[in-house]
């Protein structure tokens, strides 16, 4: 039963994070950017289907454990995806800083040394 | 890596591991990949001694090297191999697969990463070797090859998460202000668009209890289409991402330009690639169904790539930002394949991506020589390069006819197979989109030849006076620099006049992508004519 109010909850997540990653500050993005990653964190435990208080433990001398057991193996995806996750905000964060510093700018339209804007014209020659 | 249904109590449950020993011949598919890693671990030691960490990692790339074309020539013959990690049965274990298009597409992965290596002798900044440019290298290449062989979903996240690592940190190797700028853009993208891939791999794990590549192929049809059809949707619109296909690939030329000339290359050889081989492995050979729904959408978003991606190119003045639209054009092709999938297409989208590899690798490759002779970055800037250095514009000329795919050069093949499956296919558009996109990109190619190459000096009044910042390669570029994109370079135009071994390869890859019957079996999995599949959505 609780899948229904985890799905509402994985919907705000996704909602809370989209509005945040719109934003053109690059530290509100990264905020997007968590919040999206626990959001998908939160939609693979509940798509491995929530069951409480079992352990997956075969016990000894059978082959299988007795009645439904909680499904590690979507723990085992989160755990990897949450350290995956957090190794890269971590980079953001400090390449975010970096860029804060080096460039004096939050906003992303004012990074403009990549792409820049104006009145740049193509080759006109030829 | 399935979770096989617990519930049942009376049945035997089948054994659950390998009891023989895995043989030399099958450990040879993840060697690639452990070299790759180790030799990424000790380099990252090693990082005090240049002498040693080129040694290191060349030697590590030539093995990976051989070891791939004994694989390929092996998978070839006998079609494709599988092993299963920890001895445990798959789909329990995570498989690693060889076949012809994974081992071909690894093999020229490292092939590019070889010739990158030895082009950074002539670029390197003393300081730089020891910011971890072999290391990162090394694991870039790992998280390709590891992309390319694995055998299950997951583990294929986890690949792309090495690869996008890596890439970050070769990305800002410099800090140059311009480099944080295309970082900041490359890593939010590209970072969701792993987060999409993640969120397809939840529902599909919840939807169907499997993440293993061969188990979905059995397992995917006689699950809910509807909801299947929205897991495609998810993973079409994360691999389009990655691949940078047209309206999702702003951050490719925000940030290609960015880094050294070699590390561009790198990335465009290796990158944007992986994206498309995963488009081609999940859309045609594991949830072709869906793919059919999505027919229209696909076509549509090949031809507008097609045709966008060169004129972006005319449009820009930064010599390595108008290739970066030259990367997105061939993702329009091979998107193409995908849209008319019969072996003619698959192949020819196979082929392509052999091609594009190969050849975008090299055009950035020689756009580095380019600006290294003229010091600018800027097109309008550039001139008179013909007279002061003829071989540099001869292979520039011949990388724009390849890229173009005008005969006989390497691009020629794939769009001819591209054209003639859209055309069996009745996608009238689509193909008069490739046709398009040939004469566009030759327009944007020689338009650039122009500029860089044949008129006397920069742009303005000045034009036609000689362009007074040339300069000599000094020795050492000379060497590295000029010497491995020649090599690439002749590679591409011998491969180009004697395609028979690809075209071949390209007709069985594509065969097996589109029947899977050999790529099951390989992994061991029954095939559905005996199986009586109990396997259903975890408890």
């Amino acid at each position: 039963m609780i899948e229904f109010y985890m799905a509402p909850l994985i919907g705000v997540f996704f909602t809370v994070a989209v509005y945040l990653i719109l934003s053109r500050a690059v530290i509100q993005m990264l905020l997007g950017i968590t919040i999206l990653g626990n959001g998908v964190n939160l939609l693979i435990f509940t798509l491995g289907r929530i069951t409480r208080e079992v352990p997956p433990i075969v016990p000894q001398g059978l082959k299988q454990p007795l009645q439904d057991i909680a499904n590690p193996l979507p723990q085992a995806l989160i755990l990897t995806a949450i350290v995956i996750g957090f190794a890269l905000f971590t980079f953001l964060l400090i390449l975010g800083y970096r860029a804060y510093q080096e460039l004096d700018a939050d906003d992303t339209n004012n990074m403009r040394l990549a792409e820049p804007t104006g009145k740049t014209k193509p080759p006109l020659s030829y | 890596m399935a979770s096989h249904s617990v519930a049942q109590t009376e049945i035997e449950l089948p054994a659950a591991m390998l009891e023989l020993p895995t043989s030399v011949a099958d450990w040879s598919i993840v060697f690639p990949v452990v070299i790759a890693l180790m030799a990424g671990a000790l380099l990252a030691m090693v990082r005090h001694s240049r002498g040693s960490q080129v040694g290191f990692s060349v030697l590590a790339v030539v093995a990976i090297i051989v070891i791939e074309i004994d694989l390929f020539f092996r998978v070839l013959e006998n079609g494709p191999v599988a092993m299963t990690m920890g001895n445990w049965l798959p789909p329990f274990g995570i498989s690693f697969v060889a076949d012809v298009m994974s081992v071909g597409f690894a093999l020229a992965a490292a092939v590019v990463t070889l010739v990158v290596l030895i082009y950074f002798q002539a670029e390197i900044v003393p300081r730089e070797s020891r910011h971890g440019f072999y290391p990162l290298v090394m694991l870039l290449l790992a998280g390709v090859t590891g992309a390319f062989m694995t055998g299950d979903l997951f583990n294929l996240y986890v690949w792309f998460e090495v690869m996008l690592i890596s890439s970050f940190g070769l990305l800002i190797i410099g800090g140059k202000k311009i480099q944080l700028d295309g970082a900041i853009k490359y890593g939010f993208l590209n970072f969701l668009a792993t987060t999409f891939f993640l969120v397809g791999l939840g529902y599909l794990y919840g939807l169907i209890g499997t993440l293993n590549m061969a188990d979905i192929v059995l397992i995917a049809p006689a699950a809910e289409p509807a909801a299947m059809t929205a897991i495609a949707a998810i993973f079409f619109l994360a691999f389009a991402m990655k691949a940078a296909a047209f309206p999702v690939n702003a951050w490719l030329p925000a940030s290609y330009h960015t880094p050294d000339a070699a590390v561009s290359a790198l990335f465009a050889g290796l990158l944007t690639k992986v994206g498309a081989y995963v488009l081609l492995r999940i859309l045609v050979a594991l949830l072709p169904e869906q793919r059919d729904v999505f027919d229209p959408l696909i076509t549509a978003i090949a031809i507008l790539t097609l045709i966008i991606a060169p004129l972006g190119a005319i449009a820009q003045t930064n010599l390595r930002r108008a290739l970066g639209f030259f990367v997105i054009g061939g993702i329009g092709a091979i998107l193409a394949g995908i849209a008319a999938p019969s072996v003619l297409g698959v192949a020819g989208a196979t082929f392509y991506v052999f091609h594009a590899m190969l050849t975008m690798s090299a055009f950035y490759l020689v756009a580095g020589l380019v600006e290294r002779v003229t010091q600018a970055t800027d097109t309008r800037q550039m001139g008179g390069v013909y007279a002061s250095n003829s071989l540099i514009s001869i292979m520039f000329l011949i990388l724009v006819f390849a890229a173009a795919g005008l005969p006989p050069f390497l691009g020629f093949w794939p769009k001819l197979l591209l054209t003639e499956a859209a055309l069996q296919d009745a996608d009238w558009w689509l193909a008069a989109a490739i046709l398009i996109n040939s004469i566009l990109t030759t327009i944007a190619g020689t338009r650039l030849w122009a500029h860089i190459f044949w008129r006397n000096g920069r742009e303005g009044k000045k034009s036609e006076l000689s362009n007074d910042r040339l300069r000599e390669l000094k020795a050492p570029e000379k060497t590295f620099a000029l010497g491995a994109s020649v090599a690439l370079v002749l590679v591409i135009v011998v491969i180009g006049l004697r395609p028979n071994l690809i075209f071949d390869s390209s007709r069985v890859a594509a065969s097996d992508l589109l029947q899977t019957e050999n790529y099951i079996e390989a992994v061991g999995l029954e095939l559905p004519t005996q199986a009586n599949p109990t396997t259903g959505a975890p408890q």
